[in-house]
């Protein structure tokens, strides 16, 4: 129900339901990949991330797991614990559901390509078959305050995956 | 100072929107896109101007600009005056003296040059004659440096580093659940070995008004006097009819852009003996009487904590500002105002207690507070409020509010925070009210 016309009511004026999609409430409720960080192993080619948005506090301590693929290196699993606002944790989710298994250098391409809608002032859309359900994440890029929530995951994915 | 009760009408009943007229921002100047009144409930973070501060900076710069204490031009001259006659005014708004009162460009770079000064005196750098005065609160290894865990990053990061420059340890003084300050613990920390209790007189995220002048008779009794008191005056400067000198603290802070002045200008008063015997913080033109190559005489304060291109023209809107306040007193009668915010504070909040989800930070009805009050919603982050608050034309403060210490201690990153002002309505309380008991479901959650 969460975001939907009839609960949203007059809360959903001035394009904020752009912003709360269904599907990006869904994530932030289902978490994709979060975990309790030390219950978890810590391979080798792992290593790990802490971002933190000075503004609100909010903080997210990522994992990329990198293993040697047919054709390269490929990000082997992503896990993550943290604690925000529904977008930065439906990003997050998103992310990690984007780039399981996915060969690194494409997660370099998806990263800067994400970091350069969310700049875009609404300018850019996110194409669904790249991004899937993080392309809804789109709708962030006209709320300018809130495109360091959206960009927290992928900025620790980013800096983990260099020091992998 | 308090206004003259003289010159209102018999009978003469407050009116909010009456004086929100004089706000430019608030009547019209601040569109929304939907065409719906701006609810500004942000005026702790910084508050708008009337007209007669915005007139006053533009009359300045149209007609007197130039540097000031220089030149032997008459527009120099006038500029002076204006710039001196905005002390005072200024000064007398906190009760105090005109030598008393240091212009600076905010609070924190009030706080940032106590904590420096007293950090020179404690490297052996003072001022001839009053170096027994100062060497008693500069502190050494071994001493103790005392704050509160409300305080805002300006009044602790500062003292944080004092401490690791010279030894001393940082001690916190913690507030209890409902926001009051733990006065037991309070006695219980601060000892022989205090040197500086620097503390706020209204927390930014609790709107508690912490009982100053008792702090200040424990401190000067379980330190025989040798602890600076450093009181920071942000938050209750706009709401409280403040007399520094009888609080009885050493030195405390305001910044101009939270109590209807501009930004990039501030106040530093001290106890006449205080500052004369601190040494100065940043050195350069303006704070000096003769130099020459090997050393260099100071001027007496406040000059002597001036270095540099003041902000005059700020501080001309400064001046403005505290006539307005004092104009609205002489309008609507003495304490008319903080009658009127007293009504804000209970309706926010009361209001607050029942929407379903919604725990306070601070939530005391056991001492005096001003209308400010942060919240947390349950299962539904601060920001992700906010923006709800913002798509209903309703502007709050989420985040730490710059005390990140204190939230830790609610058990919250963030919070929400709704702060009034004098010109803040009833029906904007009621807006912000409603459209906060919406959120939730919004969200999907609680139901």
């Amino acid at each position: 129900m969460a975001g939907s016309a009839g609960s949203a009511g007059s809360a959903g004026s001035r394009g904020l339901d752009a912003l709360y999609q269904e599907i990006v409430l869904d994530h932030a409720r289902r978490r994709v990949g979060s975990t309790t960080l030390a219950d978890h192993p810590e391979p080798e080619g792992s290593a790990t991330s802490h971002q933190r948005n000075p503004v609100c506090g909010d903080e997210i301590t990522l994992r990329a797991v990198v293993a040697d693929g047919p054709e390269g290196p490929v990000l082997q699993d992503v896990v993550w614990e943290g604690a925000g606002c529904s977008i930065s944790q439906s990003s997050a989710s998103m992310l990690t559901e984007l780039v399981r298994g996915v060969p690194v250098e494409q997660t370099g391409r998806l990263v800067a390509g994400f970091r350069e809608a969310m700049r875009s002032r609404g300018a850019l859309v996110l194409d669904e078959e790249e991004y899937a359900d993080a392309a809804a994440l789109s709708g962030v890029s006209k709320f300018t305050a809130r495109v360091k929530c959206a960009m927290l995951a992928w900025v620790a994915l980013e800096d983990a995956v260099r020091r992998a | 100072m308090s206004a003259p009760t003289t010159t209102a009408p018999a009978g003469a009943t407050y009116d909010a929107a009456a004086v929100r007229a004089e706000f430019p921002l608030l009547s019209g100047g601040a569109q929304l896109p939907d065409g719906a009144p701006l609810v500004y409930l942000d005026s702790a973070a910084t508050s708008q101007r009337p007209r007669a501060v915005l007139d006053a900076e533009r009359s300045f710069l149209e007609t007197a600009n130039s540097a000031v204490h220089r030149g032997a031009h008459s527009l120099a001259a006038e500029a002076t005056e204006l710039f001196e006659g905005a002390r005072e005014t200024v000064a007398a708004f906190v009760g105090a003296g005109p030598e008393q009162l240091v212009w600076t460009s905010g609070a924190t770079a009030g706080l940032n040059l106590v904590a420096y000064s007293l950090g020179n005196a404690a490297a052996g750098r003072t001022v001839p004659g009053h170096e027994d005065a100062v060497r008693r609160w500069a502190p050494g290894p071994g001493d103790e440096i005392v704050v509160t865990e409300a305080e805002h990053h300006a009044n602790l990061v500062p003292w944080q580093e004092l401490a690791a420059r010279t030894g001393a340890r940082l001690r916190a003084v913690p507030v209890h659940d409902d926001g009051v300050l733990d006065l037991e613990a309070a006695a219980a920390v601060i000892g022989e070995r205090t040197r500086v209790v620097a503390f706020s007189h209204v927390s930014n995220v609790l709107g508690v008004v912490n009982p100053v002048e008792q702090v200040v008779s424990m401190t000067r009794e379980a330190t025989g006097g040798r602890a600076l008191t450093v009181l920071d005056a942000c938050q209750s400067a706009p709401h409280l009819a403040l007399d520094l000198p009888a609080l009885g603290v050493d030195v405390a802070v305001f910044s101009g852009h939270k109590v209807l002045g501009p930004n990039g200008i501030g106040c530093l008063y001290g106890r006449t003996e205080v500052l004369e015997a601190l040494p100065p913080f940043l050195l350069g033109g303006s704070m000096v009487t003769t130099v020459t190559l090997e050393a260099t005489e100071f001027l007496p304060p406040p000059q002597r904590f001036e270095a540099g291109t003041q902000p005059v023209s700020q501080a001309v809107g400064l001046a403005a500002a505290v006539d307005f306040l004092r104009g609205v007193e002489q309008r609507f009668g003495a304490g008319a105002v903080a009658e009127h915010e007293r009504r804000l504070e209970q309706r926010l909040r009361h209001g607050l207690r029942e929407v379903p989800g919604v725990r306070l930070l601070g939530d005391s009805d056991r001492s005096e507070r001003v209308a400010l009050q942060a919240f947390d919603v349950e299962g539904v982050h601060a920001h992700d409020v906010g923006q709800l608050l913002d798509a209903r034309g309703v502007a709050v403060r989420v985040g730490h509010h710059c005390a990140q210490p204190l939230h830790r201690r609610f058990g919250v990153t963030a919070s929400v925070r709704a702060s009034a002002a004098l010109y803040t309505t009833e029906d904007d309380v009621d807006t912000f009210l409603d459209a906060l008991s919406g959120v939730r479901a919004y969200f999907g959650v609680g139901r």
